[in-house]
């Protein structure tokens, strides 16, 4: 049983088809990336995966249950926006806690598993810091926390590493293989770049090949 | 549109600077601003002095007049009206009418624009507000010439002169007849009767802010209850489903059963409304369909002064004569249903026939009334408006 | 924004800005004094204050403000969002009829509303109330809406990604973040219906009273001018805390959203979105229409059934033969259409005037532009309670001038003349100045080339505003007009208040005329102002 299944999804905003027909599996624990260059569609099908947008046609299936009806919150999906999104009105660490707290988890227990997260996304210690003044990789890094300290059953990032300069996005590169291979969740993630594919993921598909 | 300002920041900031130069302001204090009343000095003409006619002729040269009057004065095509084009033609003074509102509301009107007023000559101050007109120095004083004519207890009401009376009459409360019995029941006969159930939801009355019989009717209670005791009586009044209406005209003519087709078989109106429903009653008939409630009436007194400022005196002063003539006060009884103060006039035969003069009118002290009217007003409205 | 770099001549902003300081100081400060001397001289406020129906009246103006606010946030809300949010059919058409309600003068929304209820209803608080709700409506819809525009939807996506559902994504994510919106939406509805005046008038029963209305019976009925005065000054004190506390609440509160480009708009897709933005869409049209076409058709209405009479008949206001009940509606129309246009033309150019100084005069500008604010601080009933109480002593006996009821509605008109015309004055490039003088012009020269004409749309601009102003003004002609001259409004007031009759239907369509024209002014100023807009707009 794959953890994700799409099945023949077709996507179109006032007449332009953004998705046509697009099938992809994800087995338990790949990280695939996916690529194609920009204005292909990639980011639309990840809202898709999430529910963000509604397909035209075809089904999205998570550990063999379809949920192509199902509203976002019910998905368990997690995702990594790429402007991160964090909420300005929040702490970094009530951000981070953000996901646990819709689950209803006390505020003792949550504050202790998101500075846990913190801590293995090399933040320790800003907690209280404003996610205004957080720079762009630490920015990217409390997102990434906060997606994942939801334990969600799928991962999607949406180029988490564009736009980064080079030595920032060469870290960030390790560090987030490191920290999707540690917490043993499927990834899809998607990029423009086939170098970075390369590096991150552990298979690399093309949206053209996926008709 | 004022509204969109608010959008903006500075709309706001404006108001804190408002605030804050109103706080400063009223630190300072300052003096009260003088409202440069200049009296009338010295002595007050009498009769037709022989002024050289001043400023107030209209565009093509001819002198004219404006008479400032409440909203139950016919404007045009009436008797009276008739009675004012003979004046015209006597004197070559147009004459043209400024209705103001109901007798409160002109009278507030005429303290505000005291010495700047509106017209020449006001109509229809009556002995209830008439205080407060002097008070407020809003009348030129004048005697008349044929002020003789005038009974002089009407006349002392106002000792310098300021007023002349002109009319005067019974605010009463009226019934229609018909109605009751429909109804099968007996009209009330009492002031306290109104408050009973049975006469729930029935009766109309005005506001004693703006209308004269209004305020007439209040101080009728008061007369009956006492100062102390009216306050309750409204109180059952207004539970009973007594509906206010701000002006005479619009309660006669539009809620009261008879006169106007409305819902409200009792009505505060004078003791000579009903003459006048058989005058013009369609088809004719010789008996009266509504009927007065003697021991609510009030007696009431109108006047009619020169207004302080006006650019025409001359003018007003001979208008002011005209008013209190046999000419023009014999056509007072038909049109506004009122006894003319010229003693020699004689009322017309529906009058003696059908108008209800009670044998003892109600009157307060002028005195009492001037130092209570306002806060009796004050208090009214806050028992029965809210 | 750019600034003009050089300042102009002294000699020149003092010419231009000569003309409106002495006007705002005669017309709008130096009655202010007089109503604070009067007001806190002799035994007006010891009278005032000790008296119950004070504190009853003030009460009452409280919580009808704030129950009105606390409505209208509450139920503009969704429809914010909508707007906010989503593509539809009839989306801008819809927002400018919100507009147009928002300008519409107090007393034909007051007519709206008597002409829409069952008689039980009329004239109830609950009528007031709901009046107010629409009335102000769209202030929720395009401040809060605006707000939540720049609001990405991609943060209330990752809200749901991180398992919140719809109400807690709003309350967790987007109420915080639209949180000054939305207390700025309060402050001004508040305000607004804190000194409503015209909507009571019309739709309140005789004994509903807020402060304005008390300030306009003491004097007009009982001719109380101290206690006027006092408790002119109660409401200016409430509406100068309510400012004060909003604009210290606002500094402390506000957050950097880190500004974006406007999220996208997009057609609602799925069944369930289509659904709920058809209600929210379909709610808002009828609460927004059928006030207006009440009162249309309530025009057609008289005590014997559905005729054309009241506008055929329009200035029969007989009761009896030869008595009328003094207002003549005809004359009515010709007095505000008189003073429309005195005021109008006082407006734009002492306004245009104004306008050309604040922007010569660089920074000491803003006080004029503030100055020029204050009168619409106070509220139109305070500047007519002013005047009337100011000029009524030779050789200031202004009374009986037939210019001061147009210099009322101007004093009021003036700020938005002003408002409209800064804009594009200060957006121009000033190297275009520059470049002029390069060519050889004087800086006074340049100005007049290169700036003034700028001004012009924006002058026309105006021009609508103001005359829509002024037709409408109801507050501070209430104190000025005199009898004989009253102005449409004021007509429209009266008659309505004639329950029952067929005067009433009169009053109906002098309604609808005035809405008619407020609204067709309002698609004049939308129509110049379109080329700006329609950019900003296809995003």
């Amino acid at each position: 049983m794959s953890a994700l299944d799409v099945h023949h999804l077709t996507v179109s905003f006032d007449e332009t088809v953004v998705l046509d027909d697009v099938s992809l599996s994800l087995a338990h624990g790949e990280i695939v990336a996916l690529l194609g260059p920009s204005g292909s569609g990639k980011s639309t099908l990840l809202r898709a995966i999430a529910g963000i947008i509604a397909p035209d046609a075809g089904t999205v299936e998570i550990d063999g249950s379809d949920v192509t009806h199902t509203p976002t919150h019910r998905r368990g999906v997690g995702m990594v926006f790429q402007d991160n999104q964090l909420f300005p009105h929040r702490s970094t660490l009530d951000n981070v806690a953000f996901g646990l707290k819709m689950e209803g988890v006390g505020r003792t227990e949550r504050d202790e598993r998101s500075a846990r997260w913190l801590e293995r996304v090399g933040l320790a210690g800003f907690a209280d810091r404003r996610v205004t003044e957080l720079s762009g990789g630490e920015a990217k890094r409390v997102a990434l926390a906060r997606t994942l300290a939801a334990e969600p059953s799928i991962v999607l990032l949406d180029e988490p590493l564009t736009g980064l300069d080079r030595e920032l996005h060469d870290r960030l590169a390790r560090e987030l293989v490191e920290i999707l291979t540690t917490a043993a969740v499927t990834t899809l993630l998607v990029t423009h770049d086939p170098d970075e594919a390369a590096v991150v993921a552990t298979r690399s598909v093309h949206l053209t090949d996926l008709h | 549109m004022i509204r969109e300002s608010f959008l903006t920041r500075r709309g706001r900031a404006a108001i804190a600077a408002l605030a804050a130069s109103a706080l400063i302001l009223a630190s300072c204090g300052s003096d009260d601003a003088d409202d440069g009343s200049g009296d009338p000095e010295g002595s007050v003409a009498i009769g037709n002095p022989p002024v050289p006619p001043t400023a107030s002729s209209s565009p093509d040269g001819e002198r004219s007049v404006t008479l400032v009057a409440y909203d139950s004065f016919p404007e045009a095509d009436t008797s009276l009206n008739d009675a004012l084009t003979q004046f015209t033609d006597e004197t070559g003074i147009d004459v043209e009418l400024l209705i103001a509102g109901d007798t409160g509301t002109m009278l507030a009107k005429a303290s505000l624009t005291a010495g700047n007023p509106e017209g020449d000559v006001m109509w229809g101050i009556d002995n209830t507000f008439l205080s407060r007109a002097i008070n407020d120095e809003i009348f030129e004083p004048y005697v008349a010439s044929g002020i003789e004519l005038v009974p002089e207890e009407s006349a002392m009401l106002a000792p310098n002169g300021e007023a002349t009376p002109v009319d005067f009459g019974d605010v009463c409360l009226n019934y229609d007849i018909a109605w009751f019995a429909d109804q099968g029941i007996d009209p009330p006969t009492t002031l306290q009767d109104l408050t009973r159930p049975a006469y729930k939801d029935l009766l109309v009355v005005q506001n004693p802010a703006t209308s004269s019989p209004g305020l007439a009717f209040l101080l009728a209670t008061i007369d009956e209850f006492g100062p102390e005791g009216w306050q309750e009586y409204w109180m059952s009044l207004n539970e009973n489903g007594a509906e206010i209406v701000e002006s005479w005209s619009q309660a006669y003519y539009e809620r009261f059963s008879w006169a106007g087709g409305g819902p409200k078989p009792l009505v505060v109106s004078y003791g000579s409304s009903p003459p006048a429903e058989v005058i013009f009653a369609d088809p004719p008939r010789d008996d009266s369909p509504t009927g007065v409630i003697e021991s609510t009436c009030f007696r009431q007194v109108e006047f009619a002064g020169v207004l302080r400022g006006t650019d025409a005196p001359d003018e007003a002063r001979q208008l002011i004569d005209f008013l209190i003539d046999d000419r023009f006060q014999s056509q007072l009884a038909l049109n506004l249903f009122v006894y003319p103060a010229n003693v020699e006039t004689e009322l017309p035969q529906e009058f003696l026939d059908f108008a209800v003069v009670p044998a003892e009118p109600r009157t307060l002290d002028p005195a009492e009334i001037d130092a209570n009217r306002s806060s009796w007003i004050d208090e009214w409205t806050e028992l029965v408006i809210g | 924004m750019n600034r003009l770099p050089s300042r102009q001549p002294t000699w020149l902003i003092v010419a231009l800005a000569i003309v409106p300081v002495i006007g705002l100081g005669v017309f709008f400060l130096w009655p202010f004094a007089t109503l604070l001397s009067t007001a806190i001289t002799g035994e007006a406020i010891t009278n005032t204050l000790s008296r119950r129906s004070t504190w009853d009246i003030a009460w009452f103006t409280l919580w009808q403000a704030t129950v009105s606010t606390l409505g209208t946030i509450i139920i503009g809300l969704t429809p914010a969002y909508v707007f906010a949010r989503y593509n539809f059919r009839g989306r801008e058409p819809l927002v400018g009829l919100l507009t147009a309600i928002f300008v519409l003068p107090t007393v034909v929304m007051g007519a709206a509303f008597l002409a829409l209820l069952p008689t039980s209803l009329d004239r109830t608080v609950w009528a007031v109330i709901g009046a107010h709700i629409v009335f102000n409506l769209a202030v929720v819809i395009r401040v809060v809406g605006t707000m939540w525009e720049h609001l990405p939807t991609d943060m209330e996506a990752a809200a749901a990604t991180l398992g919140a559902n719809r109400w807690r994504v709003f309350t967790d994510v987007s109420l915080p973040l639209i949180r000054p919106a939305v207390a700025a939406a309060a402050v001004i509805v508040f305000l607004f219906t804190f000194t409503s005046f015209g909507v009571i008038r019309v739709l309140g029963a005789t004994g509903t009273r807020t402060i304005e209305v008390e300030i306009w019976r003491r004097t007009t009925q009982l001719g109380e001018i101290g206690d006027a005065a006092v408790l002119a000054l109660l409401q200016l004190g409430v509406l100068a805390l309510v400012v004060l506390w909003s604009t210290l609440a606002q500094r402390r509160h506000s957050r950097a959203l880190g500004l974006e480009p406007l999220a996208r708009r997009r057609a609602p897709r799925s069944p369930g979105e289509r659904h709920f933005v058809g209600i929210v869409v379909g709610c808002t049209t009828v609460i927004a229409s059928f006030p207006l076409i009440a009162l249309a058709v309530r025009s057609f209405s008289t005590p014997s059934g559905w005729s054309t009479n009241a506008w055929t008949n329009l200035g029969q206001t007989e009761i009896r033969p030869g008595i009328r009940i003094g207002i003549d509606p005809v004359d009515a129309l010709g007095n505000s259409l008189r003073i429309a246009v005195w005021a109008t033309l006082i407006a734009v150019v002492v306004g245009g005037v104004a306008a050309l100084a604040i922007a010569a005069a660089g920074r000491s500008g803003r006080l004029l532009d503030t100055g020029l604010m204050l009168p619409l601080g106070a509220s139109a009933v305070t500047i007519g309670f002013g005047m009337l109480i100011t000029f009524d002593a030779a050789p200031f006996d202004w009374r009986a001038s037939w210019w001061l009821v147009p210099v009322g509605h101007a004093l009021i008109a003036v700020p938005f003349v002003v408002r409209t015309a800064l804009g594009p004055l200060r957006s121009v490039d000033p190297s275009m100045v520059d470049a002029a003088a390069t060519l050889g012009a004087t800086p006074a020269r340049a100005w007049r080339e290169v700036i003034v004409p700028y001004l012009w749309r924006p002058l026309a601009v105006g021009t609508a505003l103001a005359a829509a102003i002024s037709l409408g003004e109801f507050g501070a002609t209430s104190f000025l007009s005199r009898s004989g001259g009253e102005t449409l409004p004021i007509a429209i007031e009266q008659l309505l208040g004639r329950t029952g009759s067929a005067l009433q239907a009169q009053g109906y369509v002098l309604a609808t005329m005035l809405a008619i024209t407020t609204v067709i002014l309002v698609a004049i100023v939308d129509r110049l102002q379109e080329p700006r807009r329609t950019k900003a707009d296809r995003s």
